[in-house]
């Protein structure tokens, strides 16, 4: 099937013309490749910009005591890494580009339900996105509350608050109208024959996390308006003078942020869910619990966002209530992972890039997922709150576990979006790098957690000092590792061989199309397996 | 099955569309859910302020203000009843009606916020913040919830006189009718609102 | 594609739906006007239920509409109110 489709003459995608030119054939596109690439250009370059606030923050970090920046100057750079990395980076984050670039064409469909609507969306993403960076420069100076925004210092902190919460507010509906998208378009535009349970799992995990973006994305846009009214007039709910209560901010602030994360990660998940498979040639374990097990952790995921308030100030039955659903929501998890490794046993292995990178996930993806435990337990969760242990914990999850699921994805799918291989050798050097400068920057972080490093402070005491060392360096180990990566996929893009339709032998309907796609996806009704990982 | 799949310009899938504005209605009733959990927590915090609070609303026009957009729902209804008959002219009269009712609804807002204001008491003023606390935080609730809720209405009359136009040029007609089912949909959103807030703003007990 | 199959409803019975509702209307003031005490929210909160129920049956046509849509927004209502509930065992225990 793939060879028959390489020597077909047809026009790609990139190729097409439509009513625009140049790059207004970009910016006004509707074909959600183009929305997805636009995506894919926009997150990439929002993530060098947070990884170098990352690595400014490192320096500042690298001694104890001021080192390149005074304490206002750090708290207004981890604001805005984490307004970055979290609004304009991870959320969107694999829904966006893969989500956009793929959904359609792996459930068999044309484009999704509503195409001028996603390219509003991605219209919106850069509008929210300007106004982040505005709020940087204006005259108030960078908000430094963190990305949290907690009142009572957010309301009353001198700041621009106003515009950063703006440029949230933004981008949350960005994220919501794409969730839209995406449940009409799984429900309504299925290629005929392709019942629910004969989707591929990425396009699952994609259903369960535009039900989340979907639900719980007003929740913080609400929760921001309060916030800027608070600011302009005073309305008192987060102001105990005015008879408000500071934790009511922080309930409603987790309770779509604690769901957030969920988006985040059920993509990526989706995305390991596909590679594994085609990696080890064999169908996927357990396809009906992985589907069922997204549903279950993003409903499950609107019932734990007390896991942040431990120390607050809350009864002692909502923190009792809390760790227990706690606990309970990472069972689907710990489903997805036994369903993995299970599928590798008696696969025919080849430990291609993606697959790699799979692996990493995995096991990045367990320490991340193993020190939540210890984070969700009410009485551990006091010694290791708002320390450095938390900020590990964090970043294995997202960065371990969803931004390795990215590099596992982009290297999977990058043959099919431009027809181009990149260098498989430099691939795995580009692994090693970032394998390893990733592990020296944040393992250390869980220790000196526990012995006491706080967050979001610029300043330590000495004992803290060479564990501090460790992480710097493996920091900018780390960013060699993410340059050499991006210099290798592009590469392979500009100058690499021909990728042919299926380089991987996987058996999703994208694989059946030519690469890179044509307009319109399928030239013909694509036919639709009952099993979409049908490995004969 | 090798047919050739239709031209994407040629597509078109209602149901999709009404699902869609379905699922927008949802996000809109969680935004609402937020302040309703915040009123909430601090009405059961503050119980005899909030009764007092509330004797400060006039009950009166609050029902009429229920009355008119209960009977404005009615009328858009109608109007989409109207639409599947074929009845362009029924339609428009209909929606017409609904848009005069939204309007006596942003009337007697006006009214009742302009006696507020006159009386110093609007967000930020001095007076809110010499109010004890219960008592602000009642206020404060009923300026935003009225506010975003009437933010809503003039998004609903917005639509629906788009809805008016495209009903009048026959591009909503009686097989093509899926925008004026989704404008409808919204401006009943809207009184689906009002239908919660009017108890919990002005009859408490 | 399915194109527009919504089902009609007669003029008559949408406006038989807005008697009940404004009837509900008087009489959730008329019951407010007594003091039940704690009750008298529950019973005004049950009786808007009942109108948002009314509205959102028929004059939005959920009657007629698919299964799914139906447990959808009755899942949506039980998320709010889940949430709510989560809520206060943190304010009702402090």
């Amino acid at each position: 099937m793939s060879n028959e489709t390489d020597k077909i003459e047809y026009e790609s995608f990139f190729d097409h013309k439509g009513k625009y030119k140049g790059i207004l054939s970009w910016i006004m596109a509707t074909d959600h490749k183009r929305i997805g690439l636009l995506y894919m250009y926009s997150i990439v370059t929002f993530f060098f910009v947070g990884a170098i606030l990352g690595l400014l923050m490192r320096m500042e970090l690298i001694a104890p005591g001021q080192t390149v920046m005074n304490a206002q100057t750090y708290n207004g750079i981890f604001t805005v890494h984490g307004i970055i990395m979290i609004f304009m980076v991870v959320i969107p984050g694999l829904s966006a580009i893969f989500g956009n670039f793929f959904l359609p064409i792996m459930i068999g469909a044309k484009d999704v339900a509503f195409p001028k609507l996603n390219r509003f969306s991605w219209w919106i993403f850069i509008t929210g996105s300007i106004m982040a960076v505005a709020s940087q420069f204006l005259k108030d100076g960078p908000p430094d509350t963190g990305w949290t925004f907690y009142a009572p210092y957010s309301t009353t902190t001198a700041t621009n608050v106003i515009m950063a919460t703006s440029a949230a507010f933004v981008l949350g509906f960005s994220s919501i109208l794409t969730g839209l998208n995406f449940i009409v378009t799984i429900h309504q535009m299925r290629a005929p024959g392709m019942k629910f349970f004969n989707m591929p799992l990425f396009p699952w995990s994609l259903y369960a996390t535009a039900w989340i973006q979907l639900l719980a994305t007003p929740i913080i846009g609400i929760t921001l308006m309060m916030l800027i009214a608070e600011r302009l007039f005073g309305i008192g709910f987060f102001d105990p003078a005015l008879g408000g209560d500071p934790l009511l901010y922080q309930h409603l602030f987790w309770i779509y942020s604690h769901p957030a994360v969920y988006v985040m990660v059920l993509p990526a998940m989706g995305a390991i869910t596909e590679i594994i498979p085609t990696f080890c040639q064999r169908q996927i374990y357990g396809y009906k619990a992985i589907a069922i097990s997204s549903l279950a952790i993003a409903l499950v995921g609107f019932l734990v966002w007390g896991h942040h308030m431990y120390t607050s100030g809350m009864s002692e039955q909502a923190r009792w209530f809390f760790s227990l659903l706690t606990f309970i929501v990472a069972v689907p998890s710990a489903i997805k992972v036994f369903n993995w490794i299970s599928t590798m046993y008696k696969g025919s292995i080849d430990v291609k890039p993606p697959f790699l990178y799979a692996l990493s996930f995995i096991f990045l993806f367990i320490i991340g997922g193993t020190t939540g435990l210890l984070l969700g337990s009410v009485a551990t969760n006091v010694q290791v709150h708002d320390t450095s242990f938390v900020v590990a914990h964090f970043h294995y999850i997202i960065f371990g576990g969803m931004g390795f699921a990215f590099f596992a994805a982009i290297h999977y799918w990058l043959p099919k979006m431009y027809g181009r291989m990149y260098n498989l050798k430099r691939a795995y050097i580009a692994w090693g790098i970032v394998f390893v400068g990733f592990n020296l920057l944040y393992f250390p972080q869980f220790i000196i957690g526990i012995q006491g490093m706080p967050r979001r402070y610029f300043d330590y005491l000495p004992q803290f000092h060479v564990g501090q060392v460790f992480s710097t360096v493996g920091g900018f180990i780390l960013f060699v590792g993410l340059v050499l990566m991006v210099y290798n996929l592009v590469m392979g893009v500009r100058k690499g061989e021909k990728a042919p339709a299926n380089p991987w032998h996987g058996t999703t309907l994208e694989w059946t199309i030519p690469s890179p796609p044509p307009v319109e996806n399928f030239d013909e009704a694509p036919e639709i397996m009952k099993n979409p990982y049908d490995y004969k | 099955m090798s047919e050739k799949i239709a031209h994407i310009e040629e597509h078109r899938d209602d149901e999709a569309s009404k699902f869609g504005m379905w699922l927008f209605i949802f996000t809109e009733l969680l935004l609402f859910g937020g302040l309703f959990l915040v009123y909430s927590i601090f009405r059961a915090q503050y119980p005899v302020s909030f009764h007092e609070g509330s004797l400060e609303l006039s009950v009166t026009i609050g029902a009429i203000n229920t009355v008119v957009l209960l009977f404005s729902s009615m009328t858009v209804a109608m109007a989409l009843t109207a639409m599947q008959k074929n009845n362009q002219k029924l339609a428009m009269i209909l929606i017409g009606i609904t848009l005069f009712c939204a309007a006596v609804f942003m009337f007697n807002k006006y009214i009742e916020w302009g006696a507020k204001f006159h009386h110093g008491l609007y967000p930020g003023s001095e007076l809110m913040h010499l109010l004890d606390r219960g008592h602000h935080l009642y206020f404060s609730l009923y300026f935003f919830m009225t506010g975003l809720h009437a933010l809503h209405i003039i998004i609903g009359m917005t639509l629906l006189f788009v809805c008016l136009f495209k009903v009048k040029n026959a591009s909503i007609n009686n097989k093509d009718y899926v925008l004026l089912e989704n404008g409808a949909l919204y401006w009943h959103l809207v009184d689906l609102i009002w239908i919660f807030l009017f108890p919990l703003m002005y009859l408490i007990t | 594609m399915a194109n527009n199959t919504t089902h009609t409803i007669e003029y008559t019975t949408l406006a038989k739906i807005l008697l009940v509702l404004l009837f509900m209307t008087f009489l959730t003031i008329g019951i407010t006007s007594y003091h039940l005490g704690s009750l008298t929210v529950t019973v005004a909160l049950l009786i808007a239920g009942f109108k948002a129920f009314m509205v959102l049956t028929n004059f939005m046509h959920l009657k007629y509409e698919s299964v799914l849509l139906r447990i959808l927004v009755a899942l949506v209502f039980v998320l709010f109110a889940v949430i709510v509930i989560i809520t206060f065992i943190d304010y009702a225990f402090r």
